[in-house]
């Protein structure tokens, strides 16, 4: 076992972060904490790299324990926080030696982990961090991290913010790094990136709404969802919302996915209400549950 | 009915230096749209933006803002328009009440008009129990959605919103944008960045900037068609990816 996590739970002041939080992250699984922010993903993060001290419960990372032996989780994690935390005022290759050296070890020799990343900034790398693009400072971040060849690395919402085609290209390199060995614990609010792990956990106001597999997660829908489609989307929404029979209406792209309390839904019911709704080239179809759909229900 | 343009914005270019951030970028908007502006990071979007709402004066081009010049009306545009970003938003260590009462204050509304806007929002927005709190203790969600309302307080034509979902939790993103279609029904054009490709579906229509430039600009229907592909995120990779 990478992570173990058992029962922990953290509270700050009148707020409670994490409620009783259990898991385990198997050696050289990619996972995933999904979930809004606020939900509690960063107070782990902290919990587990020992930069805070958990409430109740117990941790060990790389087989040690958080409170313990917190100087040797640091010494075989590597923490990629949500917020840019590199010196800015280090260039590129200062900022990646300076992390070499406190972990006591060189560019040279660990370059092998971080060559496919690092040769993107490469060019840069006179360049003060302060002064690099969005996704460079990413890919900094990411190769300091790496520096000491970790045995489990955390990434906290590494693609926030982060426009599609980076993010693919992101999560590209976290699939490259999963095949060297290196056990990752990843967070995202994009529900579209759940499908990329291996495992994930969702996660929403500090509680562990569900754990398993991708494909798992979505198998455990309990109901039926259609794609709804019509020519105004606006008045759709509104007429679904006030459709009595209804169990949820939720805008996705070009459709709407909706859910009905019935077992025995009938379309062609809904689609008399809705053209009574004034509403034209109705179309109602069954589609594939999304891990976005499983969160929503478990969130309600 | 042919419908006014908000925005019209004709070869609209921003340089640093040699380099050119925005290149002779043009397209019109319309009244009432949702107009979504999406690109990759660094691809321009943001100086472009801060060109349309009067904070950056552009190097060469044309554009018009709510009927104003944006070279010689920057003010007047400011006062008709709203805007929202993630980054900032509300004072966290103001009340919601207090913010309302000092973004009035700040859009030139008159006591009176405050006092009525407050109460209405505030109980549009269900935020009764809380009025009184700092905004800091807010979920995201709610101080996304009351920024929102924030930016709307003085009736603008047009309001901007920069990435105003990132980071909130899949359903409060989508009252969000129940938000936003009412008020595009009710008249005001809404201009929307976003990373959430699902969401440039919920736009009337979409622009897409490379490196400076718009290279794409249409429904999100034609724009499918076009590339011959099944959603707006397929889209997105094919042109920014090349």
């Amino acid at each position: 076992m990478s992570i173990k996590i058992e029962h922990i739970s953290k509270s700050f002041e009148d707020v409670t972060a994490l409620k009783d939080i259990s898991f385990e992250v198997n050696e050289g699984e990619l996972f995933g904490l999904i979930g809004p922010d606020g939900a509690g993903k960063t107070t782990l993060f902290r919990i587990l790299t020992t930069l805070l001290i958990a409430d109740n419960g117990s941790a060990t990372v790389a087989g040690y324990d958080a409170v313990n032996n917190y100087k040797d989780i640091r010494n075989h994690v590597g923490y990629m926080p949500g917020r840019f935390s590199l010196y800015q005022d280090l260039t590129v290759e200062e900022n990646l030696e300076f992390f070499a050296t406190i972990f006591g070890t060189t560019i040279e020799e660990n370059y092998d982990l971080i060559k496919d990343i690092y040769v993107q900034i490469e060019p840069f790398k006179k360049r003060r961090a302060g002064k690099l693009s969005g996704g460079m400072k990413q890919k900094l971040a990411l190769s300091c991290a790496l520096i000491h060849k970790p045995k489990v690395l955390f990434l906290d919402e590494p693609t926030t913010g982060v426009d599609p085609v980076s993010r693919k290209e992101f999560w590209e390199m976290l699939k490259r790094l999963q095949q060297k060995g290196i056990t990752i614990l990843v967070s995202t609010p994009y529900m579209d990136e759940a499908a990329l792990c291996d495992r994930i956990a969702l996660i929403q106001d500090g509680k562990i709404l569900e754990i398993d597999t991708p494909q798992e997660i979505v198998k455990h829908y309990p109901k039926k969802i259609y794609d709804i489609k019509a020519d105004k989307m606006y008045e759709l929404i509104l007429s679904l919302n006030t459709y009595e029979h209804n169990h949820s209406v939720y805008p996705f792209g070009e459709f709407v996915h909706y859910t009905d309390q019935r077992d025995d839904f009938n379309p062609t019911e809904l689609i008399q209400f809705l053209e009574d709704k004034g509403l034209e080239n109705i179309s109602i179809q069954p589609t594939e549950v999304t891990i976005e759909d499983t969160f929503m229900e478990l969130a309600r | 009915m042919k419908k006014t343009n908000v925005i019209k914005a004709e070869n609209l270019t921003k340089m640093f230096g040699e380099f050119t951030a925005v290149n002779a970028i043009s397209f019109d908007v319309k009244k009432g749209e949702i107009f979504g502006f999406l690109g990759a990071n660094g691809a321009g979007k943001t100086t472009a933006m801060k060109m349309l709402i009067g904070i950056s004066t552009p190097t060469s081009g044309k554009a018009e803002v709510a009927g104003f010049d944006v070279y010689k009306n920057a003010e007047n545009i400011k006062k008709n328009i709203g805007y929202m970003s993630q980054k900032f938003a509300l004072y966290d260590d103001l009340t919601v009440k207090e913010n309302i009462t000092f973004f009035g204050g700040i859009y030139g509304l008159s006591r009176t008009q405050i006092k009525e806007k407050r109460t209405t929002l505030i109980n549009e927005l269900g935020l009764q129990e809380v009025s009184n709190e700092l905004v800091s203790s807010l979920p995201l969600g709610w101080k996304q959605k009351l920024a929102f309302s924030v930016a709307l307080l003085h009736d603008p034509k047009i309001i901007f919103l920069d990435e105003p979902t990132g980071g909130v939790d899949p359903i409060t993103r989508r009252q969000f944008w129940e938000m936003i279609y009412k008020t595009a029904h009710n008249g005001t054009t809404v201009f929307v960045t976003t990373h959430y490709m699902d969401e440039a579906e919920y736009c009337d229509r979409v622009s897409i900037m490379v490196d400076g430039k718009i290279e794409a600009l249409d429904t999100p229907k034609e724009l499918k068609k076009q590339f011959k592909v099944d959603s707006m995120n397929d889209v997105f990779l094919k042109l920014a990816r090349g």
